[in-house]
């Protein structure tokens, strides 16, 4: 292992590794840079200027995701400079920008309104033409709403960088340039494979998720961090509650195997627990042949009875059971103990083959 | 040969190898967020990949050499390539010296797998095989990632001995970015299997055959338990006279639409004197039950999974199930009082304490443990970090024995009656016999009916167009699916997901199983096409 390097931020004495960034070694000790176009997934792009800090003896400013430590670095996070320069950034944007933060999906969790309320900018000073782009995107889980791009290129790049179909990009130049799938196709005319890592990377409105739509504010939502239902990759996910109800889907960045990402099974794939098909009672065949509700009490004690019948006229391998790859280890121990002491028998399977 | 079936080696891991192949996997629909770990380091200049599978999956696209081989000729694939890596010197001489044994008898069953032959066998070019062969055994680091690509197949443990012998002949195992990592197709069913839900094990792989483990499990439990290992799913669900069950209790499974032969199961199942199903939904195999029992989704209670890299993790609960159903735990513990075994737990943790008191490998992983981050087994001990790479300076079983295979055909090949080979699997957006993502609104939006795929080549033989229906048809039954039309397939092979009930892919599937893992070919079989005409 290499030594550290040290270096001062903001005062603060600091080191890290070479080959790290000035905003990492800051987001270790608690120092905050403002970012727009860095999302730590991806190769640092250093084009939004949002992160530019001075540093001693640099002669201009460098942008904090990209620059690396240097020995005995001397860097200022916030100064008249940064601070004007920032000030510019957020107002550019915002000069371009629908000020509907009132209905947009991404309050409470969009980059640019925390940076306009933390540098105090109610109005841009700029003026000029704004766009109003109207998009039929027919896909049933990510909203695309270009008026509110600020072509900070995250979605192209994790599209590209990590997904790797590479769907999206800069399509027209200048003022005119926008985000989407090659010749301003929709999304569902493209390879896109609905993963939405591009809406987990979106740091505004412009790429938000369907399924979520006004399902409620962050602050209003309870968040608990679990392991996905579906594959074996076992990615973290954040299920968002609101009224009993899981109504979003995310994945935290410092957190289980996945660091943030996810798939169109683990992001949009949980409809399925409140589907109104859900088994709410125990059932049990009657004598016409269809199933009816039953009690509880009814139900484990005809499964014990019938059970326990079978195993003593036929011997305990006359029955069978398989467990489920979809339960717990706990549920899963607990079954093959049953099949095996109470039942008797060593049959017991999943579906680990099929 | 070096252990149990599990991953080798980490996910965070898998992007230091310089080299990796992806066999029998299609990794960016089955294991995506696995597959954005390849593709960043390929696309980042750090990885070379080599993809061998029979379909031009989305994974060939970011590869240096793609093979396609000729469906169920995996081992006459990797035999070439270990031919060249010995012939071409390119092997790790000081790891087969000194971490294995059984060398000459590899040399000797691979000598007759020229690139030549194998062309003959698999339809992959020989220069391609050279050149895979080349590029895996030149790299410092390089791992080897298969599915059921490899295991669904008569072959299915010839296919594993032979990417085994692979990684130990040119030494990558035990070392970061190396290994051999078999992508576990579900949330647990790592879990399951290392739970002992399995007919010849009890938990961590203890085998019920073992005088001394059986012991152990009988003073626990306090009962005697049986010494014979019992039938696995496949084997139960058979009628009586060949050996099959009489009655079944089956918690979250649904083998109306995962067993093979469907038409065959589901008689079988529909003539079982008791079955009892507990699911959250009233699945196709539900709708047979005599009892049904509503159990609770993922996200309903507390428990632990554990995923493909062997590590244990947290479920939590985040809201509270629908009705009167309960956690699955609670309906077992009721059933085994009934029956006259008191089984009571107060929490979900004390059953965790059983767990790690009586398993070997999980004995460190406790519930407290676990609270912030998982760890993978094997830990032994409370204060043991658990192990992100297996059989670093030495494998489970001492040596790395080469368990040299010989190529052997598919159970069913095509013939002029049923003229093409049928793979089935699965796709990015559903899961498995669909019951959950099928009831996701977005996911069935997406993709809402299952599609058979033609390649252009065969289309044009058939004259089948994007989106026509068409009947397939194989020894065992008919299904009638729609019909799409693209590159991703070869000439000669079909693929169809069998994921939807309403094509089910299994009604079509045979009964041919591996005669040692027990593990159905899926991914072979002759099947035949004819256009439905037009409504």
């Amino acid at each position: 292992m290499s030594e550290k390097i040290k270096l001062t931020i903001d005062g603060k004495k600091c080191a890290g590794r070479p080959g790290r960034t000035i905003l990492e070694v800051a987001r270790e000790n608690d120092i905050w840079i403002p970012t727009l176009c860095f999302d730590e997934r991806l190769e640092p792009y250093g084009a939004c200027r949002i992160c530019l800090v001075e540093v001693k003896g640099a002669g201009g400013l460098l942008p904090a995701c990209a620059a690396e430590i240097t020995p005995d670095m001397v860097v200022k996070t916030s100064s008249k400079r940064v601070d004007s320069i920032r000030r510019t950034v957020i107002e550019l944007l915002l000069s371009d920008h629908p000020a509907d933060c009132m209905t947009c999906e991404s309050t409470g969790s969009c980059a640019l309104q925390d940076l306009a309320y933390r540098y105090g900018i109610k109005e841009s000073s700029f003026k000029g033409e704004a766009h109003s782009y109207h998009l039929a995107d027919d896909n049933p889980v990510i909203e695309r709403d270009p008026d509110k791009c600020i072509l900070c290129g995250r979605c192209a790049r994790i599209c590209d960088e990590v997904v790797g179909p590479g769907v999206l990009g800069f399509v027209g130049r200048g003022f005119d340039a926008t985000v989407s799938p090659p010749y301003d196709r929709l999304l569902e005319e493209s390879p896109c494979l609905f993963c939405g890592q591009c809406v987990s990377t979106c740091p505004v409105g412009a790429l938000t998720s369907k399924l979520s739509e006004g399902a409620g504010r962050p602050w209003e939502l309870e968040s608990t961090d679990t392991i996905c239902p579906y594959c074996g990759v076992g990615c973290t996910l954040r299920l968002w509650t609101r009224d009993n109800k899981v109504v979003n889907v995310t994945a935290p960045m410092d957190k289980g195997v996945n660091r943030g990402n996810l798939c169109v099974k683990g992001r949009f794939g949980f409809q399925f627990i409140d589907s109104p098909d859900r088994l709410k009672h125990p059932l049990v065949r009657g004598k016409d042949g269809r199933l009816r509700k039953t009690t509880w009490n009814k139900a484990i004690s005809l499964v014990a009875e019938r059970l326990s019948e079978t195993r003593d006229k036929h011997g305990a391998d006359s029955v069978g059971g398989l467990a489920s790859a979809r339960c717990t280890n706990e549920e899963n121990y607990l079954f093959q103990k049953f099949m095996r002491a109470v039942v008797g028998t060593n049959n017991v399977d999943h579906c680990a083959r099929l | 040969m070096f252990g149990s079936g599990a991953m080798t080696n980490s996910i965070g891991d898998l992007g230091y190898a310089d080299v990796t192949i992806i066999i029998g996997s299609n990794t960016s629909e089955t294991h995506p967020v696995i597959s954005m770990e390849i593709i960043k380091a390929v696309k980042a200049g750090k990885k070379k990949l080599i993809v061998i599978d029979p379909r031009n999956i989305m994974m060939a696209d970011f590869a240096e050499v793609s093979l396609n081989q000729r469906p169920g000729t995996d081992v006459a694939v990797l035999s070439g390539m270990m031919h060249w890596i010995i012939k071409k010197g390119l092997y790790d001489r000081e790891f087969v010296e000194t971490r294995t044994e059984g060398f000459k008898e590899l040399k000797k069953v691979v000598a007759a797998y020229t690139p030549a032959h194998v062309e003959k066998i698999s339809g992959v070019p020989a220069a391609k095989i050279k050149k895979a062969a080349e590029l895996y055994a030149g790299a410092a680091r390089a791992n080897i990632l298969y599915a059921m690509g490899i295991t669904q197949h008569v072959t299915g443990t010839d296919n594993v001995r032979s990417v085994a012998n692979l990684a130990s002949l040119t030494g990558n195992l035990g070392i970061p970015g190396g290994g051999v990592n078999p992508l576990r197709g579900q949330n647990n069913v790592q879990g399951a299997c290392d739970m002992g839900a399995l007919p010849n094990v009890y938990t961590g792989y203890q085998k019920v055959a073992d005088e001394g483990v059986r012991h152990k499990m009988e003073a626990a439990w306090g009962v005697e338990l049986p010494e014979a290992p019992g039938l696995v799913s496949t084997e139960m669900v058979r009628k009586r006279s060949e050996g099959g069950v009489r009655a079944m209790y089956i918690m979250g499974e649904n083998p109306m639409v995962s067993d093979p032969d469907l038409n065959h199961a589901g008689e079988v199942l529909k003539n079982l004197e008791f079955l009892v199903v507990q699911d959250i939904f009233l699945t196709e195999t539900a709708e047979l039950a005599d009892v049904v029992l509503p159990g609770l989704t993922f996200a309903e209670k507390d428990g632990t999974f554990t995923n493909t890299e062997r590590r244990v993790q947290r479920v939590r609960r985040a809201v509270e199930g629908p009705g009167e159903a309960r956690e699955d735990w609670r309906i077992t513990c009721d059933i085994a009082t009934a029956m006259g075994y008191p089984m009571e737990y107060g929490h979900v943790s004390e059953i965790k304490a059983e767990i790690c008191s009586l398993t070997p490998s999980y004995t460190g992983i406790s519930w407290e443990r676990i609270e912030e981050k998982g760890i993978q087994w094997p830990c032994p001990t409370p204060e043991h970090p658990g192990t992100p790479i297996l059989h670093v300076g030495q494998c489970a079983r001492g040596k790395a024995k080469f368990m040299p295979v010989e190529f052997k055909e598919p159970a069913e090949k095509p013939d002029r009656q049923y003229p093409l080979v049928l793979t089935t699997g699965r796709i990015l957006t559903h899961f498995h016999t669909g019951s959950m993502t099928r009831r996701c609104k977005a996911l069935d939006e997406l993709v809402p009916r299952a599609e058979a795929e033609f390649s252009p080549h065969d289309a044009k033989r058939y004259r089948i167009k994007d989106g026509d229906m068409v009947e397939l048809t194989t020894r065992r039954g008919s299904i009638d699916v729609t019909a799409t039309v693209t590159e991703k397939a070869n000439p000669g092979v079909v693929f169809m997901p069998f994921h939807f009930a309403e094509s089910a892919a299994n009604v079509l599937t045979g009964g041919a199983l591996d005669p040692v893992a027990k593990t159905p070919e899926y991914k072979v079989s002759a099947v035949k096409v004819k256009k439905k005409p037009s409504k």
